[in-house]
C-alpha cells in the first residue's frame, strides 16, 4: 500500500534529518511513500490563528492534490503541527457547507477541487498501526538495548486528533521498546514545548516548559529524548543553552527524532539518518549502537 | 441481610445468575444457573476453618477492592449471606495442579465438594425485579490522573476499604510505605460530567467525598484538600454536614483536578503528588503537593447492562442505565410488565434512595400479584387463523415477544402484546389485525381528514 508523503517546510531547512531518516526508515521498512508533487506550506498556527478560512485553503489544495494524483491514498506527514491543521481542515470542511463552499471557490481558481476523501496520518502512527510490531521488530539488527530513551510527542500529535490517547499518548513509547530502547516513563510525553511562543515576546513561559521538559527528562535518567515533530524538537535541542542561561542549570541532552532512532535499529548509516547534524551530539551515545 | 436471609418467604439463590427469562406478567419462567461453589450449603457452618487453613493467599480480594488480599476458599466478606465459603478454581491449587486438597480434610462437616457443578433452576415467578446496581469508573480511562502509574493514588472504592475498620488495614489511613499522609486530595467528578467520558452528574460522590475528608480528620492529622466543580449536597441534612466540613477545616477548592503527577518543579514538591487544578475562585492556576489522592470515580451502568437488558426485556436510557415507564408517573415499573427497577441500575443513586425505590418496587410488585389480574391494553394484536400461513415472520418482529407459533399458526399473548403494531406490518398474510386501529378504520380517518371541504 502505497502512502502519499508531505514533508512539510520545516524538513526543507531546519530539520532536514527528520525528513532523510524518513525516507530511509521507509525504505528500509518497505513503507511506499509518495512525496506530494507541488505540494505548499500548510499555513503552521500563527496563520491559522489569522486568517483561518486562508489556511483552510492552503490545505485543502495539499489535500485536493493529494486526491486527484494518488486517490485512495492516505496522505501522510511527519510534523504535528503540518498534520494538526490538515485533519481540522478535514473534519472542518466535513462539518461546514459554507466553508466548504468558500474553500471550493478557492481552488476553483487553479482549477482544482477536493471531495474530502483523503485521510491525514502521522507517519509514527502508520508504523505502529499499519505497520506493527513484528514487521518493524523482523528488520531491527541492532536493537537500542541499554539506550535510555524519554519519548516525547508535544501536545498535538494526540489532541485533537485522537489518534492516540490525547492525555497519556504511549505510540512512541511502544515504538521505541519494540526496538530494544530502554523507554523512560515520562509524564511530560504530551505536555507543550512552548511551539511559537519561543519565537515571541512571551518566551520566558517557552523557556519555562522547556526546561520541565529536559529537567524531568534527566531526572528520570534519561540520555535522550526522541522526538516526532520538528517544533518540538527545535524548541527542547535549540534553546538548552538558554534554558541554562536562564535557570542556572547544565542540560546537554542530545535530542533525535524517533526515525533517527529507529534507522540505527535497523542498521543504517549515519548519513542516510542525518546524524552528525545535531545541535547537541549524539555520537558517543550512539556510537555501541551503530557498526 | 441476616435478616433477608432467614425469612421464611425468602430464598436467597446466592452465586447465581439469571439466564433466561421467557412468558409473562404473572407467568415468567425463569432460569437460573447457581454456580458450584465447591462447598455444600447445607453441610457447611461457616467455622472458616477452610479458609484459615488455604495455603493458596495473597490473591487480591475484590471485595477489599484489591488492597487486601484473601485465599482461594475464602468467604467473600465477613458478613456475608449466606455463610458459605466458595472456591475461586483459577488459584486453587487443587483445581489448578490436582494437588493439595486442604480444605476438604479439614472440613469437619465434609462440605467441601470438588465435584460439584453448576445447578440450573427453574422458576415460575409473577413479577421480577432487577437491581444490579453499578460499576465504578475505571479510572485507567483518564490516565493523566496517575492511577495504577503512581503510588497513593486511589479509587473511592479503595479508600472506602482502607477506611474501614474491619478493612485490610484495620481503618487506619496509611501510604504504600507505611507512613501517615500529612496532606490528601479528594478529587471529585473522575469520569462524571466529563464529556470524554460520562456527561451526567453521579450524584453520590460529593456526599461520599465529604464523608471520606470527614473520616479521614478523625484519624489522622492531614490536611485534607477538595477540588470540586461544585458542591451537590442536595439530600436532607447534607447541606449542613457540607457547613460542618466547611467548620472542621477541610479546605475547599472550585475547580476540577485537572491532573496528578509526579514531575515535580521545585524542593517543596519533592516526593509529592502534585494535584493540578484551576482554582476558580481565586482565578489562577494551582500545584498542589500532598501525599495521597483520592479519586471520587463516578458510578456507571454494569459492563454486563447490554446483556441483562436483553434477558429481562429492559431498555435503557442514554447514560446506559436501565429506563422507568415513566420518570414521574412510573419510576419502578418498566416497558415489560411485571419487571421492575430499584437502586443503582436505574441510575446513580445513594442508599438512602435506593432504599426508598426498592421499597416502592416491592409495594408495587407486590400489589399487582395480591390483586391476582392484570389490566390490558385495549389496543392488542389479534390473529386471524383462516389467513395466518404460520410463517413466523411476526414471532421475529414482536419486540415484546407477545407472540408464538401455536400448532401451525401465531397466537398472541394478550398480556404481554403492547399493540404497537409491529406485527401488522410485518404479516405478509394480512392477518394479524390491531384492536381499534383496524385497516378499515384508518383508511375511514385518512378520507375524513384528507376530504375535500367547500369554504364558503
Ligand atoms: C465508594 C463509595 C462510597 C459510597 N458511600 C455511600 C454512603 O456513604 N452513603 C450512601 O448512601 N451511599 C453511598 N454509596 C452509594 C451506594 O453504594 C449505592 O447507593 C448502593 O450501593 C446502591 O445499591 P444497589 O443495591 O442499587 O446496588 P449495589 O450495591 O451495586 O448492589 C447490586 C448487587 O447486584 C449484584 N448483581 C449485579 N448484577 C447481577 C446479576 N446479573 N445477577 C445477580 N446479581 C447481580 C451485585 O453483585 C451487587 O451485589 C457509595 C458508593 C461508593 C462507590
Amino acid at each position: 500500500m502505497a502512502y502519499t508523503y508531505y514533508p512539510g517546510c520545516s524538513q526543507e531547512v531546519s530539520t532536514k534529518a527528520y525528513n532523510l531518516s524518513t525516507w530511509a526508515v521507509a525504505g528500509a521498512l518497505g513503507l511506499e511513500l509518495v512525496e506530494l508533487d507541488d505540494w505548499n506550506c500548510c499555513g503552521t498556527s500563527p496563520s491559522y490563528s489569522l486568517r483561518s478560512l486562508s489556511t483552510f485553503a492552503l490545505n485543502a489544495r495539499n489535500l485536493g492534490l493529494a486526491e486527484r494524483h494518488s486517490p485512495g491514498c492516505d496522505l501522510v506527514t511527519i510534523c504535528n503541527g503540518c498534520f494538526g491543521i490538515m485533519d481540522k481542515t478535514n473534519r472542518r470542511l466535513a462539518e461546514d457547507a459554507e466553508l466548504r463552499e468558500r474553500v471550493g471557490e478557492a481552488l476553483a481558481v487553479i482549477d482544482l477541487e477536493y471531495r474530502g476523501s483523503v485521510r491525514v496520518r502521522h507517519l509514527l502512527e502508520v508504523l505502529v498501526n499499519d505497520l506493527g510490531q513484528e514487521t518493524i521488530q523482523e528488520k531491527v539488527t541492532h536493537p537500542l538495548e541499554g539506550l535510555q530513551v524519554a519519548p516525547y510527542l508535544g501536545c498535538a500529535f494526540s489532541r485533537p486528533s485522537g489518534i492516540d490517547d490525547a492525555e497519556f499518548p504511549t505510540a512512541l513509547g511502544d515504538l521505541l521498546s519494540w526496538i530494544g530502547a530502554d523507554v523512560v516513563d515520562y509524564p511530560l510525553r504530551a505536555s507543550c514545548c512552548g511551539g511559537i511562543l519561543m519565537m515571541s515576546d512571551k518566551k520566558e513561559v517557552a523557556l519555562k516548559l522547556v526546561h520541565n521538559l529536559l529537567a524531568d527528562a534527566v531526572r528520570r535518567g534519561a540520555s535522550c529524548l526522541a522526538t516526532a515533530c520538528p517544533l518540538c524538537h527545535l524548541n527542547v535541542e535549540a534553546y538548552q543553552g538558554q534554558v541554562n542561561a536562564r535557570f542556572g542549570t547544565d542540560f546537554s541532552l542530545p535530542v533525535l527524532f524517533f526515525t533517527q532512532l529507529l534507522g540505527v535499529s535497523l542498521g543504517l548509516g549515519r548519513e542516510e539518518l542525518g546524524l552528525g547534524t545535531e545541535l547537541v551530539s549524539a555520537a558517543a551515545l550512539l556510537a555501541p549502537h551503530m557498526t | 441481610m441476616v435478616s433477608v436471609g432467614q425469612h421464611e418467604n425468602i430464598e436467597i439463590l446466592s452465586y447465581g445468575e439469571v439466564e433466561e427469562v421467557s412468558g409473562y406478567v404473572g407467568n415468567f419462567k425463569v432460569k437460573v444457573r447457581k454456580r458450584a461453589r465447591y462447598v455444600n450449603e447445607d453441610l457447611c457452618t461457616g467455622c472458616g476453618l477452610c479458609q484459615e487453613k488455604c495455603p493458596a493467599k495473597n490473591i487480591l480480594s475484590e471485595f477489599d477492592a484489591g488492597i487486601g488480599t484473601r485465599k482461594a476458599i475464602y468467604m467473600p466478606f465477613a458478613q456475608a449471606v449466606p455463610r458459605v465459603p466458595v472456591i475461586d478454581t483459577e488459584n486453587c491449587i487443587w483445581f489448578q495442579k490436582g494437588k493439595c486438597g486442604a480444605c476438604q480434610k479439614l472440613c469437619p462437616r465434609g462440605a467441601v465438594d470438588f465435584e460439584q457443578e453448576d445447578e440450573v433452576v427453574e422458576l415460575d415467578v409473577g413479577t421480577i425485579i432487577v437491581a444490579t446496581g453499578f460499576d465504578l469508573f475505571d479510572p485507567i480511562r483518564a490516565p493523566e490522573y496517575g492511577y495504577d502509574r503512581l503510588d497513593n493514588v486511589l479509587t473511592s472504592l479503595e479508600f472506602e476499604r482502607m477506611i474501614n475498620a474491619a478493612g485490610p488495614t484495620g481503618g487506619k489511613v496509611l501510604l504504600k510505605d507505611g507512613r501517615e499522609p500529612e496532606r490528601v486530595a479528594i478529587l471529585h467528578c473522575i469520569g462524571s460530567r466529563d464529556e470524554r467520558y460520562n456527561v451526567y452528574c453521579s450524584r453520590v460522590c460529593c456526599m461520599w467525598s465529604l464523608k471520606f475528608a470527614h473520616l479521614v480528620k478523625e484519624v489522622t492529622d492531614a490536611q485534607i484538600y477538595e477540588l470540586y466543580i461544585d458542591m451537590r449536597s442536595f439530600g436532607k441534612g447534607y447541606e449542613e454536614f457540607y457547613k460542618r466540613l466547611l467548620k472542621e477545616g477541610v479546605i475547599f477548592i472550585r475547580g476540577k483536578g485537572a491532573e496528578v503527577t509526579d514531575v515535580v518543579e521545585g524542593p517543596e514538591e519533592e516526593g509529592k503528588l502534585i494535584v493540578k487544578c484551576e482554582d476558580t475562585l481565586l482565578g489562577q492556576l494551582r500545584r498542589i503537593p500532598v501525599d495521597m489522592v483520592i479519586l471520587s470515580t463516578g458510578l456507571e451502568p454494569r459492563r454486563d447492562a447490554v446483556e441483562v437488558a436483553h434477558t429481562f426485556g429492559l431498555s435503557r436510557s442514554a447514560d446506559g442505565f436501565f429506563l422507568e415507564k415513566h420518570p414521574k408517573l412510573a419510576p419502578v415499573e418498566t416497558a415489560s410488565d411485571g419487571v421492575f427497577i430499584a437502586g443503582a441500575c436505574q441510575g446513580p443513586k445513594d442508599i438512602p434512595d435506593t432504599v426508598a425505590q426498592a421499597g416502592a418496587a416491592a409495594v408495587v410488585a407486590l400489589g399487582m400479584m395480591d390483586k391476582g389480574r392484570v389490566a390490558l391494553e385495549p389496543s392488542i394484536a389479534q390473529v386471524n387463523v383462516e389467513r395466518c400461513s404460520g410463517c413466523g415472520e411476526c414471532v421475529m418482529a414482536c419486540p415484546y415477544s407477545a407472540i408464538a407459533l401455536v400448532q401451525g399458526h401465531a397466537q398472541v399473548e394478550e398480556t404481554a402484546c403492547k399493540g404497537c403494531g409491529t406485527c401488522v406490518g410485518h404479516c405478509l398474510s394480512r392477518a394479524i389485525t390491531l384492536l381499534h386501529f383496524t385497516d378499515e378504520q384508518l383508511v375511514a380517518e385518512m378520507r375524513g381528514a384528507l376530504r375535500l371541504v367547500e369554504v364558503a
